[in-house]
């Protein structure tokens, strides 16, 4: 993961690196079976919304505790337009969750950057109960606690080349849906890196280290932090987008308050002073999720368990951590 | 008109439990500045463990009957056992921390939050546990033509108590003076001879006691079952966002404003009850992001 040190590596390496590890996502398909391609696909899709939590987190330096908001947005948003519009294109699912998660993000982030720290942490997280209230409450609508069910066979991939009837058809989504779902990914990680690195990223950057000195050198910082909260509620929104036919439901839990926990627990985990952090930290913490559930009923104790010794021990985590590992082992042969 | 009566009732059993959860929270923010994101678990446990204790000790005392007094006693053992979880907790989990930011506490005290949740699953198991007996023993009292729990009246007065309780401990005891002065500035404290980090585990510990009481009480009337927490939490949220982080008063007028508004909203406008409250607490942030009663 070259892109971690981004500031002092050569852009062809980065590019280098990146594409080698597109090409590995490619091919790893052909390698696993279907379960391991639907993981590697909830992966993916985790780290788009992780990509975008972390403009927040990582360059403005603002904990939000309201994400899911922007997920289930996201997810709800496509879930209307399938049932009660008729709308099977997938990229009119995007384009509509999109501008849904806009319209969100903008209001709520206009509340919410009035303040920082904390407050802006409780502001988010009583914003984002908010809808899930109204989606529990409003069964007619959103079916309550039941959700909406989104069958993967009523959509179509590539404006309506690519649809998924008849025998065989659930094997042929999973695989066709995983090389949608990487390019989609790989799309977003190169648009949020151009934004991280853009003279925006910058400013941003610039006011999450020191806001008088920002605002000093003529940045509005409150109209950055809203910019910034919309890029990042359009992101984690798209990821919202993704993940509904791959789950094929949507409920009220992807609204509920823990779930927001969970991408931050993700991006925490990856290590949110890099770029690549949320990446890794998003696809580890599926595998891991999965495999602890599997394992053992009481997998929240394991979970919890990780995320202390993470922020005592490893704060960096793990994407920071084995730079610094490389680190110190390059100094050590030399 | 009786109906009124028993609605105003309700609200006043709701805000004594919010209050002693909500207070706990404000406490621990006003001392150490940490937003306890476990609270609403803790608040859990002591439900749970009281339920428990209640429940043996009714199954092994001589025929079956313990007597009122007796198990109304053993109510607030579940509070003491928080208490001593949280004088385990704040040494451990949240002492290393108090020098990194905010960030750190919310993540560290989530953790806890999903730790103490299969902790709880771990013990009790899933079927939900209920103190119930105590509230039928109580029996009721008649309001107009109807009935009311007597056990409610009760609840009512354990959030009279600890309202009072709390502020004549703190504005009105040694400690008190020395908590008060512990959370205006923690180096002139220690600069003063005051061992701070003693102070913390007290603080935190008292405020995992208000959480259990509140835990502790409630159980009677109705059943622990998982996720109680998790849910009480963003309520208890609510309260002290109104009231003001780190305010005992702000805690007790925002426990007032939300049952209330609940109460109400349960009544005339169902759907959007809780939103309604959820964005209450959104506009107060807005216009007096200190709340009602909080300072800067």
């Amino acid at each position: 993961m070259a892109m971690a040190t981004a500031t002092g590596t050569p852009i062809w390496r980065i590019t280098m690196g990146a594409a080698i590890i597109l090409v590995i996502l490619a091919i790893l398909p052909q390698l696993v079976d279907a379960y391991q391609t639907v993981l590697l696909t909830y992966g993916l899709i985790m780290a788009i919304a992780a990509l975008g939590f972390n403009l927040l987190l990582g360059y403005t330096g603002l904990l939000s505790f309201g994400h899911s908001a922007y997920f289930g947005t996201g997810a709800y948003t496509v879930a209307f337009i399938t049932r009660d519009f008729g709308v099977h294109s997938m990229e009119l699912c995007i384009v509509g969750g999109m501008l849904g998660t806009l319209i969100i993000a903008a209001i709520f982030g206009f509340v919410c950057v009035r303040h920082t720290r904390i407050f802006f942490g409780i502001l988010t997280l009583a914003l984002s109960q908010v809808l899930w209230s109204l989606a529990f409450k409003f069964f007619w609508v959103t079916g309550g606690t039941d959700g909406i069910r989104i069958p993967y066979a009523n959509l179509s991939l590539v404006g309506g080349l690519v649809d998924f009837k008849g025998a065989g058809s659930f094997h042929r989504f999973i695989y066709a849906y995983y090389y949608y779902v990487l390019v989609v990914f790989a799309v977003s990680t190169i648009i949020m890196w151009v934004i991280a690195h853009s003279p925006f990223g910058k400013a941003l950057q610039a006011i999450r280290d020191n806001e008088t000195r920002a605002r000093f050198v003529g940045i509005s910082v409150r109209r950055y932090r809203w910019i910034a909260f919309m890029i990042s509620g359009i992101f984690t929104g798209l990821s919202g987008i993704l993940w509904v036919p791959l789950n094929g439901l949507t409920t009220p839990d992807i609204l509920y308050w823990p779930f927001s926990g969970e991408i931050v627990f993700m991006t925490v985990l990856g290590g949110f002073r890099s770029f690549s952090g949320p990446i890794v930290g998003a696809i580890a913490f599926n595998y891991l999720k999965t495999y602890a559930i599997a394992s053992t009923e009481y997998w929240q104790l394991l979970l919890g368990v990780v995320l202390v010794v993470l922020v005592m021990a490893l704060p960096a985590g793990i994407v920071g951590t084995t730079a610094r590992l490389a680190a110190k082992l390059g100094r050590w042969t030399k | 008109m009786t109906i009124f009566v028993i609605q105003i009732l309700n609200s006043f059993f709701y805000a004594a439990v919010l209050f002693l959860i909500a207070a706990g929270l404000s406490l621990i923010y006003g001392v150490m500045r940490i937003v306890n994101l476990a609270h609403g678990t803790l608040y859990a446990l002591g439900a749970y463990v009281s339920a428990w204790i209640v429940g043996s000790a009714v199954g092994h005392a001589v025929e079956r009957n313990l007597g009122l007094a007796g198990m109304l006693l053993l109510l607030p053992l579940g509070a003491i056992a928080v208490a001593a979880v949280g004088a385990l907790i704040e040494p451990t989990l949240l002492r290393p921390l108090y020098r990194r930011s905010e960030e750190y506490h919310l993540l560290v005290t989530f953790g806890l939050l999903m730790i103490l949740e299969d902790v709880i699953k771990l013990l009790f198991g899933r079927t939900p546990l209920s103190a119930g007996t105590i509230m039928d023993q109580m029996g009721s009292i008649p309001v107009g033509r109807l009935i009311y729990p007597a056990y409610n009246l009760f609840v009512i007065a354990v959030g009279v108590g600890a309202a009072i309780g709390l502020w004549a401990f703190i504005y009105r005891t040694k400690f008190g003076v020395i908590l008060r002065a512990t959370s205006q500035d923690r180096r002139m404290a220690a600069a003063l001879g005051i061992n701070v980090s003693r102070v913390y585990v007290q603080a935190f510990a008292i405020g995992c006691f208000m959480a259990g009481l509140g835990g502790a009480v409630v159980v009677p009337a109705q059943a622990a079952v998982l996720g109680l927490g998790v849910e009480v939490l963003i309520l208890a949220f609510v309260v002290v966002v109104i009231g003001g982080l780190g305010s005992l008063q702000g805690a007790l007028v925002g426990a007032l404003i939300v049952s209330f508004v609940r109460t109400a909203g349960i009544q005339f406008f169902p759907e959007i009850e809780l939103a309604v409250l959820y964005l209450i607490a959104a506009a107060v942030l807005l216009v007096r992001p200190t709340g009602l009663f909080g300072r800067a």
